[in-house]
Formats: structure tokens, sequence, C-alpha cells
């Protein structure tokens, strides 16, 4: 996983609640047995006119002038601002797949749905929590001044506005260490062996049908 | 010393080491496998050059994809039938047990867990889906993950995770005929909200749950991640354990006494105490009939169409009236003035032999309305499917109109053929109403079973309790 320390980046504001993972990433394209190659179908049936297939070239499909991300101005983003609840529904890890492979590092809103939340860590990608005032500000900022961008930075937990506001945000110190250094948390889990296989040991005797063999 | 609630007496018993914070390694009983989330999980394992920790602990089966017509192994879509044999491949690859498209055990992951007794109290079950929340009903620490987390289960047998707080869901009272486990989520749902839930493990309890049999009792836990809950539960009774009972998968002889003790004491205790209390009266709920695109846009059989105008937050407004144009949908309808053009009757929601005997009851010796292009029976396995053509289920619904298919997630999510086309509008016993979700530009309205039933004979939504009356 790609290291995440300090970030500068466009911000692009998607003002929905509840953004759901089927929006994020429509199922169509959820047959795919790869974790790359979803960006182009980010946001999928919002971004086109048509309905997109797995597999199409989607440079020559028509884009929705209204939706935030065909404007010119929002081209670029690294930063995706929208509302609560983002990332609710299904489990899919295809929608921080599709975010990254877009380009999306940080996400910023007021709650996350958990799972998705949780995926996201484990794909490079930092969502930050903000209030909701906080959220409403950087809306109005991001609509009134093309080329908005923020500075976020991991180590000391903050977002930098154009007007040097400092916000700290919260994060939990094991999910920003694996961040911070990219870390697989199947080797760290690892270090763990003993502790696991003790643990195994114990409930083998506690709860031995937890360990029979399927009736195969 | 303060008592425990069930979620906290399973967290205990399944912590392998505590790493502050109450970030926890947390040891995994069961894990579940479909074709949709696990191949890039599969091939991490291969790169790294792992084994699965523990292959037993392992059940997987084809739902998402499988089309729900014969034959089952002519799948016409090349990137889908890729999927399925992915999972065939890794599995055999892996030593994994896998219920195959043709076995006559395989439908949705989450309706043939339990029926194998796979799922047991007591249990920490994950599965790369969200709504694995359903195995709650047994008792288990149930929840879904995402692909890495599939891959971490499969190399370590473990979880990192962090504790959830605490909420009760109390429904009390008697149910009006009629209104059934779906519609007390829905209520739940509309009350609370779709994130109302995030950050706590849901018990649902009070007398209405516990007359609720264990097959509802899993339609709730399903739909506990609807809000915002990734786990809900419900406490271990004796319905619980008679469900169970020579299951092929559960224990037998000794191991069975053993397991019924130690499940019998997997409830909270009387001076539990809950970070947030919610309480329902089961004779106030009607039938629900969700009216947009979120499953927190619900109201009742007997209500109409809510007025974005009457909404203060600003937010919420844009979103219903975003909803209401995406639905086509009028404030001030009737819910009952709602026309349909499809009906489906299935998922893992509502796709057990009860729902279907619920749905049956109202279809029987009537023809499904003129204006309905397609009304789908999806059973939602194979022992399901079987057990309603023995009960003469099959007919009833194929001699009212509708089509009696194989088991699979199916219109659900419209990953197979069986889809929404743009426009068309279906009652669905599934449970998420998204944008697009049932088929591109498809409009969803969630319903009981008996409430699909209704609206297939009608043509429109109608007051299921009408027929109970």
């Amino acid at each position: 996983m790609e290291k995440f320390k300090t970030l500068t980046g466009i911000v692009l504001p998607l003002d929905r609640v509840n953004v759901d993972t089927d929006a994020i990433i429509p199922k169509q394209f959820l047959k795919s047995i790869k974790r790359t190659g979803f960006g182009g179908n980010l946001f999928d049936e919002w971004r086109y006119l048509d309905r997109g297939e797995p597999g199409q070239d989607c440079s020559d499909r028509p884009l929705n002038p209204e939706f935030v991300l065909n404007q010119p101005r929002y081209q670029k983003a690294t930063i995706l601002l929208s509302r609560a609840n983002f990332g609710c529904g299904s489990s899919r890890e295809h929608a921080p797949w599709a975010l990254y492979d877009y380009g999306f590092r940080v996400l910023i809103a007021p709650s996350f749905a958990e799972i998705f939340y949780n995926n996201c860590f484990k794909n490079g990608i930092l969502p930050i929590v903000l209030s909701e005032n906080i959220v409403d500000r950087l809306f109005a900022e991001v609509e009134s001044m093309p080329g908005y961008a923020l500075t976020v930075d991991l180590e000391n937990q903050t977002v930098t506005l154009p007007d040097q506001t400092v916000i700290p945000f919260d994060i939990d110190p094991f999910r920003k260490h694996c961040l911070l250094n990219g870390l697989d948390d199947i080797s760290i889990t690892l270090q763990h062996v003993q502790e696991i296989k003790a643990y195994e040991e114990r409930k083998r005797n506690e709860t031995p049908w937890l360990f029979q063999r399927n009736n195969e | 010393m303060m008592g425990k609630t069930l979620y906290d007496k399973l967290w205990d018993a399944h912590v392998v080491r505590e790493d502050g914070d109450g970030v926890a390694l947390l040891y995994i009983d069961r894990h579940l496998l479909h074709e949709v989330t696990s191949p890039q999980a599969f091939e991490g394992l291969r790169l790294a050059g792992r084994k699965p920790w523990r292959v037993e602990s392992n059940l997987a089966v084809c739902d998402h994809n499988v089309p729900t017509t014969y034959p089952r192994n002519d799948i016409p879509d090349p990137v889908a039938k890729l999927q399925i044999d992915t999972l065939d491949r890794n599995c055999r690859e892996f030593g994994i047990t896998e219920f195959g498209i043709e076995d006559p055990r395989q439908g949705i992951i989450h309706i043939v867990s339990p029926e194998q007794g796979a799922t047991l109290p007591g249990m920490t079950i994950v599965c790369g889906d969200s709504h694995t929340s359903t195995h709650g009903a047994f008792g288990a620490l149930a929840f879904g993950i995402g692909t890495s987390e599939v891959e971490h289960v499969l190399a370590t047998q473990c979880l990192v995770q962090k504790k959830l707080k605490n909420m009760l869901v109390r429904v009390e009272g008697q149910l009006p005929a009629g209104v059934t486990a779906k519609d007390i989520i829905l209520a739940v749902i509309g009350k609370i909200g779709t994130s109302g839930g995030t950050g706590y493990a849901i018990e649902f309890g009070g007398e209405t749950i516990r007359a609720l049999s264990v097959e509802e009792r899993m339609t709730i836990c399903n739909m506990a991640i609807e809000a915002g809950a990734r786990t809900g539960l419900v406490a271990v009774d004796e319905k619980t354990i008679a469900y169970l009972k020579d299951k092929p998968y559960a224990p037998t002889n000794r191991q069975w006494e053993k397991a019924v003790a130690y499940w019998t004491t997997l409830k909270s205790d009387e001076d539990a105490s809950f970070d947030k209390v919610v309480t329902l009266d089961a004779a106030t709920i009607a039938p629900q009939v969700t009216w947009g695109t979120s499953p927190e846009m619900v109201v009742a059989v007997d209500e109409t169409i809510p007025d974005p105008e009457q909404e203060k937050d600003p937010e919420k407004k844009k979103g219903m009236e975003r909803a209401l144009t995406y639905m086509g949908l009028q404030a001030g309808t009737p819910i009952t003035e709602i026309y349909l053009d499809k009906i489906f009757i299935g998922s893992c929601t509502n796709g057990r032999i009860e729902d279907l005997r619920e749905a049956a009851k109202v279809v029987k010796g009537k023809k499904v309305a003129a204006n309905i292009r397609q009304a789908l029976v999806v059973p939602g396995s194979g022992p399901v499917k079987e057990q309603a053509e023995r009960e003469g289920l099959d007919r009833i619904f194929r001699d009212a109109g509708f089509e009696w298919r194989e088991p699979g997630c199916s219109m659900c999510l419209a990953m197979n053929a069986d889809r929404l086309e743009a426009g068309e509008r279906c009652a669905s016993t599934s449970n998420r109403n998204f944008e697009g979700r049932q088929g591109y530009g498809g409009r969803t309205h969630l319903v009981s079973p008996a409430m699909a039933a209704a609206a297939a004979i009608a043509g429109h939504f109608t007051d299921v309790r009408r027929l109970y009356s």
C-alpha cells in the first residue's frame, strides 16, 4: 500500500447526503476479478448519459455536463468533499478502488459508513470526518473559489484552508500508523502468530464444536 | 460489577490480544465467501505465498452473478462466468468447501449458511458482504467486511477491530395481522435513519422480537446495515436451538449438549447497560413502503408521499427532491395509487420458506394484474426451493402468473440477467432502493413479501392488512 503523509490538492464538491457504494461503482463493474481499472467507471450512472458496461472504452461515452466530476474546474481533484453517511450500502471494496484509481486520496465528510471507512484505510485513502459546520463552510468556499485546494497533514492530523485556517481531525492511532507507513496489516497480525495459536488451543478445549471439520 | 450485553460477551470471547483504545485482534470462527468480493483476496494470498489459516472455517457459494434459469451453468456473460469459475478454481486450489452452482445446497450465502447449521450461536462470522449482519439472529457476532479483510481472515483467522457501542432496539406489543418482520425493520430505519446505527452493534429485543421466528429475526438483523450498524443481534432462546438441531454442520451428541449449555448464556445480562435505547410499539406499526432512494425514505401504506417543502433540514430536503425526481413521484400521492411494472420476491432479506409461504397465502387463487410485466419469485436456496415445491407453493405462484426461478441474489442487485429497465417500477422484498440498484434507471420500492404479493395482484400498492381482517 502507498504511504500517505501530506497532500495538497484540488477539492471536488459532491453535494449529496447518503452517497452509496452502488453510486460510487455500479454493480456491473463488480464482475472484474482485478483490483484496478475502476476509475473510468467511478460514479458511472451520474457521470455518463448512457448505461456503462464492463470493458467498455469510456473515452467516447456521452458525459453528463451537470455532474460535478465533469466540470473543468475540478479536473485533477484529489480531495473529495461530500455530505453525511458517505459510502453507505454494500461492503464492496471496489468503491475505494474506484476512488483511488480515479485519483482521490482524501475524502472529507461529516460521517462515513463503517465498512467503507474501514476499506479506505486498506487502500491508501484517508477519510476525514469534519463537523457539519466546517463541511458547510468548505462547500461554500469551494464553490466560490476556482482552484480551491486544501492541505492535509496526516502526521499532525490537520487540514489547512487557503486562508491558513488550520482544522484538526481525529483518527485512530493504529490506522494512522499503517497509512503513514504504508503497512500491510496482514504482516502486522502475523507477528502475533503465537497468541493466535494459544487462543485456538484454549478454544479447542472450551468450544470444541467450533473446530470440527465440515461434514464433507 | 456491571452486567454485560450480548455484544460484550461475544466480543470478549473472541479477543486474541488487546491493542488499547478498544482495538483488538479478534478471532473469526466462520468465514463465508462468494464470487464477487473474494477473487482479489485469493490473488493477494497467492502473491504473498500464504495459505488459509484454518481452511475448514471457510464456506463458499456463488450467488451474486448466477443465472436463476436453467441450465444453471450456462452463463452468457463471459465476465460473470470468469468470476464464478474463479471462485471454483480458488476453492479447489486452497481446499475450501464450496457449494457449486449445480449443488442442491447452492443459494444466497446468508440463507445457505444458517440452513446448513454453519451459522451457530456464539460464533464470530464474517463475509465480504454487508448483509452478513443476518447471522446475528442466532446470537452470533456477524458483520460484513471488504476484500482486504477477506484476505486478512484467510491468512490469519483474525481481524483488527475496534469495539462498537451498544444499542438496544426494543420492540414491545402485539404485531397486527399482515404486519411482518420486514415492516418492523423498515419502521426502525425510518425512525433512526440510515446512519442511526453507525458505530453501534444493535441488539433487537423486547417481547415482539422474542415472539418472532428465527427466520423473521434474520430478516430484521439482515437490514441492521441499512440502519448503519454493521452488526445486528438477537439473544439465543429455545427457538434458536430448535432451528439448529440436526442441521448438517451443527454439533451432535455430547458436543451438542455442551454447545447448548453455552448458547443459553448468550443474552444480555439483566443489568447490562446500553449506550442507546430505542423503543417501538409493535401495535402501531403498519405495512411499510419505501418511496425514495434510501431505505430511510419510508412511510406506512396508508400514508402519502411526503412533501420536501415540509422538511426543515436543507440537505435532507434536497435529497428528497432528488429522490422524487428519480422515482418519478409527486409529493402528496397516496402510496396505494402507485402502480408497479415488476414484482420481485426473494433476496437474503426475504427469500426463505416462511417468506414464500406468506406471499403464497396472498396470491393463492388469484392472478397477477395485467399491468405487471414480470413477477419473479426467487427462492433463497436449493433447500428453500425444494421445500416450497413439496408444499405446492410453486404451483400457486405459477398459476397466478409468477415466474418460479432458481436460487440466487437475482434482482436484489441485478448482477445477473434479472433486472429493471430504465423507468420501470418494482415492488421488491430486497433491502436497498438506491438509484440503479435493481438496474440502470430502475425504481425500487422496498416492502414485505405479503405486500409485494398483494401489489402483484392489485397492480398497485394495497394495504395487505385488509386481506387479513
